[in-house]
């Protein structure tokens, strides 16, 4: 075998996405930002409708995304992302549009938005980066604080005397009848990133088929704020916010489910 | 086209549709609620998008997202709901997205009434959301002029890649007059290159508001004052009557102004040179005809629905030459045109006493 052989024999078993720039993101070590940014891209990839995705980033530590995804993006006001993809999608009914979403972007400043696009069945598909903290502005408490963690405005940990409960969205969401696939994931491990990416895949598709509103939540580390290193981070997900943020599909109408049986 | 009798509202919102509007997204507010209610019937029969959205938060995001797309987009609403949409402004205004908003104005502050007002004057000419910026702003006194600006409204939006606005008040909103509509233009499918229509054989096309580097922000800013200073420059706009020989113009815009006319109209049947500017465009202000008539003129008299603003506009053109007097109404009141031909002749007497 000559030497040009060989190297056309190789396989390509891993490479960067087509919709992911060869740029690197400004996201700390241990972050799962950037996985769940390559699965988003991996499975645009897959269905082949990267030149026809709009993405639509938010405001929080993800707010650069549009410069990391390699299609067409705006940068939204904080919380508002499922505004604008709402007035995008709605003239351009056949383009694949995204939100990306931190927990404070979503589930406190943005929470009317996000429930009426669910609500309304808008035809798009929300990422939501639960993360169970505010990272970019320095690790405050988020509505999606665990009871007794610590934050930099819950300093002796979440009192939900006075600050009330975590908000649960996936299931808040499955509520609305304009959802159509709501499911709940984990980045924690191999395995639930798999589970994650699958779920993202049929999210897209249920957009793709026209079904109506889907998000694919996910939770998220934030190993700067949280204190950790990587490795503790993820098994502080494990250990603390699967418990109280049971992984699992809330909403799968009735139209996705071939989409579940198809893989 | 013939002409009809149309209420303010709904010609507003019909000259918008053939204008060639693609998409509406608003949320129901005395007094401009018919704009809504006529989008509503008439849009989704048009294959258009529409939708009545959950706050005015959200119908500014909404006319954002769809005008990113190269789509003519527009809201309407009134005071408190512009209030609200002031984050959406600033966005719209720094990433230089092409947009038009109706603005019918109400008494305030707060909630404060539904009644004819136009004491949002500094909120659409100097504060309509945080940041170096304005909006072209145009003032029609008339459903005719409200259907034309309308239309001239799209046209600039689309030109200068800014945010209009389009103000009238209650009176406007809900008055009939005869007015003819333009014919009807159909959606343009063609996007401009820095539209989001989809990476196809090209770079992402990315729309945003955000420069983290400092010198790099500044450089967006200066190419924003550019811009603006070429609409300074360009578009100011205005109406002006019997002005030749005046020795006292009264200044009003949309309604105070037609009703300014009137009390002008009398006190030349009485002799007394006065005329009237009627500003059309109050950003960019008609400064360059306010400051040439200061050489002229021996007094400026505004009138204004609020406690004076605009008077800071004029009082700046006419560079401190000749006195400047105010008079006002608020809180939903209407002056009639004797209170306003009462403070002519006032004013007049005291300007030619001394002859
Ligand atoms: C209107 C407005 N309020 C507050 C902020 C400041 N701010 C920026 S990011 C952020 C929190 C983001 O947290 P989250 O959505 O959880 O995303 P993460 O950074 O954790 O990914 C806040 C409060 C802002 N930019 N705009
Ligand atoms: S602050 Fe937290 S969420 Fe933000 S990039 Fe760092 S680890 Fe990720």
């Amino acid at each position: 075998m000559t030497a040009v052989e060989a190297l056309v024999e190789e396989q390509i078993v891993y490479q960067r996405p087509e919709s992911l720039l060869e740029v690197p993101t400004h996201y700390c070590p241990g972050c799962t930002h950037g996985i769940a940014h390559r699965i988003v891209a991996e499975v645009l990839d897959e269905l082949g409708v990267r030149e026809r995705t709009i993405g639509v980033s938010p405001v929080g530590c993800s707010v650069l995304a549009y410069k990391y995804f390699n299609m067409d993006g705006a940068e939204a006001a904080h919380g508002r992302a499922p505004a604008m993809a709402t007035g995008i999608k709605r003239v351009m009914p056949d383009h694949v549009v995204f939100t990306y979403q931190g927990d404070g972007d979503l589930a406190a400043i943005g929470i009317g938005e996000i429930i009426h696009t669910a609500t309304r069945g808008e035809n798009i598909t929300t990422i939501f980066i639960n993360n169970a903290i505010y990272g970019m502005t320095g690790g405050q408490m988020a509505p999606t604080t665990l009871p007794g963690q610590r934050t930099t405005s819950s300093v002796t940990g979440r009192d939900v005397e006075t600050t009330g409960f975590p908000i649960r969205m996936a299931e808040m969401l499955a509520g609305m009848t304009g959802s159509a696939y709501v499911v709940r994931r984990s980045l924690h491990n191999v395995k639930e990133i798999n589970r994650a990416k699958q779920a993202v895949r049929v999210a897209f598709q249920a957009q793709l088929a026209g079904l109506g509103f889907s998000m694919v939540e996910l939770l998220s580390s934030c190993p700067t704020n949280w204190g950790m290193s990587a490795p503790e981070a993820m098994k502080w997900i494990e250990d603390n916010m699967v418990p109280y943020y049971p992984l699992g599909d809330y909403k799968v109408a009735d139209a996705v489910q071939p989409l579940l049986k198809r893989k | 086209m013939a002409v009809e009798l149309l209420k303010g509202n709904e010609a507003i919102a019909e000259a918008a549709i053939r204008a060639g509007l693609e998409a509406y997204f608003g949320y129901p507010i005395t007094p401009q609620t018919e704009i809504l209610e006529h989008m509503a019937r008439r849009m989704p029969d048009l294959g258009r998008a529409f939708i009545q959205a959950e706050s005015e938060v959200a119908s500014i995001n909404m006319v954002y997202g769809a005008a990113c797309t190269g789509a003519r987009a527009m809201t309407s609403s009134s005071s408190p709901g512009i209030s609200l949409m002031q984050e959406g402004f600033s966005y719209i205004a720094c990433s230089e997205v092409p947009c038009v908003v109706v603005d019918v104005m109400r008494g305030g502050p707060g909630l404060g009434n539904i009644d004819p007002s136009q004491a949002d004057y500094f909120q659409v000419t100097r504060s309509a959301g945080h940041g170096d910026f304005h909006a072209i702003v145009l003032a029609p006194a008339s459903v005719q002029e409200a259907i034309d600006l309308m239309v001239e409204a799209f046209d600039l939006a689309e030109k200068y890649r800014t945010l209009v606005f389009v103000v009238a008040d209650g009176l406007l909103g809900q008055m009939m007059e005869p007015a003819q509509l333009p014919p009807m233009k159909p959606v343009h499918k063609n996007r401009p290159d820095w539209a989001l229509t989809g990476a196809v054989n090209r770079e992402p096309n990315i729309i945003t508001s955000l420069e983290l580097n400092a010198p790099a922000l500044e450089e967006v800013n200066l190419r924003l004052q550019a811009k603006l200073a070429e609409i300074r420059k360009h578009e100011q706009r205005w109406a002006e009557l019997w002005t030749d020989d005046a020795k006292l113009v009264v200044v009003g815009y949309g309604m105070s102004g037609r009703i300014a006319q009137t009390a002008v109209k009398q006190a030349r049947r009485e002799g007394m040179k006065v005329g009237l500017l009627r500003p059309i465009s109050l950003w960019p202000f008609p400064e360059k005809r306010l400051s040439t008539l200061a050489d002229q003129v021996d007094a400026f008299l505004v009138i204004e629905m609020n406690a004076g603003q605009m008077v800071d506009d004029v009082r700046l053109s006419a560079g401190g030459q000749v006195p400047v007097s105010f008079y006002g109404r608020m809180g939903g009141v209407v002056p009639v045109p004797e209170e306003i031909y009462h403070e002519i002749t006032t004013l007049y007497e005291k300007l030619t006493s001394g002859e």
